[in-house]
């Protein structure tokens, strides 16, 4: 489904890889280690197009993505570092539209019982009340609403989790895998994710 | 098959650094000596003006440099977009070599510009259209160059710097149509200052020499230049 | 991609309906800097007459340059710009989105306060109706390409006044036209050239200004 070869990614004047290639398949989950400032969020920037790699490309399905553009991204989530969320709006207006943007619907309940998983009251708090771990699940809380995109992109997806939000996203992530969509996340703490194929790439 | 390796040969930086060299060498000398050609058909064999005076004679510098200002944006232009369209990072350095050159050329132009506004208008700035449209022309050329300080990362600097100059060339002959539009509004049917006393076959030679000088000494400083920047990045 | 369009519009309305300072401030900037001109030239009646026109555009200018800084910048912060590059809808389509949103928040209201700083610089009524279309046409071209400075400058230091140099000189000609128009009328003359260009220079900035919006994003954010 994916496959990435030869990439080159220099940021800052230094090199943080070269020649890297793996290719990844449905029902697959692959994990990018490393230590900070390895280029993890570099590597996943590239392989979901925000980023051009000095050398190499990615491929989906076997057309290179520069061409695809939003063909692309649609069917692909993506889950960055800042939690992407308006601290103006609330936790469900924000799922609202992130949905939108990517081009699903989900209805008003959706968001709801989305949120409600993760613990979270679908009420009129405004985000920047809530918590880091909180904010971050309302970013989480997108997962739900979005198995039909085959790949899954999460950068650091555990982190200021609580262990229970935690376990709950590792399940979900297992279960995506498991009906044959693709993951790769990043992560300095050891996940646990039961999944049938786990590759890892080290970085650094 | 081999001319398409022989352009792209010398788009590599490394190779191009010894061929800027001697071309640059060659242009200084030529630079030189058109210019001391210009000058001396300008100061002494072109006729006094009739209704000017020996005042005019700051044209010689002024139109070549004007010429030059407004030639240059669109050489820049033109290698920023090559860099962007085809990711060619000589281009990009061609484009960022050239603008001071550029705007050098227009701070001349605006400068001599006001010293002939001075003996023959009475005032150093009368907001003619053209000199006005010469100093948006600075403008655009500073904040080229300022974008492009402003910016740590090389690459995105070149590109920044690209799709700005792209939407600058498009938008200078709007510039230049609504400031002469502008001018004729306020300020009714006056000369234009930079209308060139009507031209005596010599006075033409002259212009001609100095603007074939400064286009020799743009190609010059800007190779000179793009090797510094070229040495910057390697 | 309409879907999308509509989304981030009425996102961004929604959000400046939450945060009220924020576009009472840019608006609150065009009066007071409408209103610093007679202390400085003098209130000589004719005087601000003949400059009401080019006084009252300069300052539309320069309040939505200043909200400019904020169009990506606060998206960019937390991360929603990047959803935004990802989305299913083309960039341009967003970028037009963006725009649309920032000149209903801070284009519109210039168009609706101008007429109070006419009656401050006395101008005559019947000019006001060429001032409004003036602003009208002139305000969403301001954005369109103030947003592609916008773009560019994302995440530089020194943000707001690079992107004021950067934009300023391709402002001219909106600002000439504009202002030109009003001047026209108060001389007697048919202001339609002057309002039909500026129709003219929105529409092709309509046009093009959005996919240059979408490369300076690409570009600002790789």
């Amino acid at each position: 489904m994916l496959e990435a070869s030869n990439l080159d990614c220099l940021r800052g004047g230094r090199t943080l890889f070269r020649g890297l290639s793996f290719s990844l398949r449905g029902g697959e989950l692959l994990r990018i280690a490393g230590a900070n400032g390895s280029g993890k969020t570099s590597l996943l920037k590239i392989l979901c197009g925000l980023l051009t790699p000095d050398a190499g490309e990615v491929r989906w399905q076997d057309t290179p993505i520069r061409q695809l553009r939003e063909d692309y991204s649609r069917e692909l989530v993506y889950l960055g570092h800042a939690p992407a969320v308006k601290d103006d709006l609330t936790a469900a207006e924000n799922l609202a539209v992130a949905c939108t943007l990517a081009g699903r619907t989900a209805s008003p309940q959706q968001a709801g019982e989305a949120l409600e998983s993760y613990g979270l009251a679908a009420d009129g708090v405004a985000v920047r009340r809530l918590s880091q771990g909180q904010r971050r699940r309302a970013a989480l809380a997108r997962l739900l609403l979005s198995a039909d995109a085959p790949l899954w992109l999460l950068d650091e997806p555990f982190a200021a989790l609580d262990a229970a939000a935690a376990r709950f996203t590792e399940e979900l992530i297992a279960g995506h895998v498991a009906q044959g969509g693709a993951a790769i996340y990043t992560t300095h703490q050891e996940a646990n994710i039961g999944a049938a194929v786990l590759r890892v790439v080290k970085l650094g | 098959m081999s001319a398409a390796i022989k352009w792209f040969w010398f788009a590599s930086p490394q190779t191009f650094f010894p061929l800027a060299g001697t071309l640059a060498r060659a242009c200084w000398i030529g630079a030189a000596l058109l210019a001391a050609a210009g000058l001396y058909v300008g100061f002494f064999v072109a006729p006094t003006d009739a209704q000017q005076g020996e005042a005019y004679r700051i044209i010689f510098i002024h139109v070549p440099a004007a010429w030059m200002s407004m030639f240059l944006y669109v050489v820049m232009a033109f290698w920023a977009a090559i860099g962007l369209a085809f990711n060619t990072r000589l281009s990009s350095m061609m484009a960022s070599a050239v603008a001071p050159t550029g705007a050098l050329f227009t701070f001349i132009a605006l400068w001599t510009g006001a010293l002939w506004g001075r003996p023959t208008w009475g005032a150093y700035w009368v907001w003619d259209a053209r000199l006005t449209s010469e100093l948006i022309l600075l403008f655009l050329y500073l904040g080229f160059m300022a974008l492009q300080a402003a910016i740590d990362d090389p690459r995105r600097a070149d590109r920044a710097g690209a799709l700005l100059a792209i939407v600058g060339v498009v938008n200078v002959p709007i510039i230049y149509y609504s400031v002469t539009w502008w001018n004729t509004l306020h300020q009714g049917a006056s000369v234009s200052l930079t209308r060139a006393p009507s031209m005596a076959s010599t006075m033409l030679t002259g212009m001609l020499l100095m603007a074939l000088a400064f286009w020799l000494y743009s190609i010059a400083a800007s190779l000179a230049r793009v090797r510094c920047i070229i040495l910057e990045r390697a | 991609m309409i879907a999308a369009a509509r989304c981030i519009v009425t996102r961004d309305l929604l959000l400046a309906l939450r945060r009220p300072s924020d576009v009472g401030t840019a608006l609150l900037f065009f009066v007071i800097v409408a209103s610093l001109f007679p202390l400085g030239i003098g209130a000589e009646p004719d005087l601000l007459r003949a400059v009401a026109p080019g006084v009252i555009w300069v300052a539309a200018l320069l309040s939505s340059m200043l909200s400019l800084a904020r169009l990506f910048a606060a998206d960019h912060a937390d991360g929603t710009l990047e959803q935004m590059l990802l989305g299913a809808a083309p960039l341009g389509v967003v970028a037009a989105a963006k725009v649309l949103a920032h000149w209903l928040i801070s284009g519109l209201p210039l168009v609706a306060i101008a007429p109070l700083i006419a009656l401050q610089y006395d101008l005559p009524a019947s000019l006001y109706g060429t001032l409004a279309v003036s602003l009208l046409l002139g305000t969403p071209v301001l954005s369109l390409i103030g947003a592609i400075g916008a773009a560019l400058t994302l995440g530089l230091r020194g943000g707001g006044v690079l992107l004021s140099l950067l934009v300023l000189p391709l402002y001219v000609p909106v600002l000439i036209m504009g202002a030109g128009s009003v001047d026209m009328a108060a001389a007697g003359l048919s202001p339609q050239g002057q309002l039909q260009l500026l129709a003219a220079l929105l529409v092709v900035a309509a046009a093009f200004a959005p996919w240059a919006i979408a490369a300076a994003l690409r570009i600002s954010t790789e």
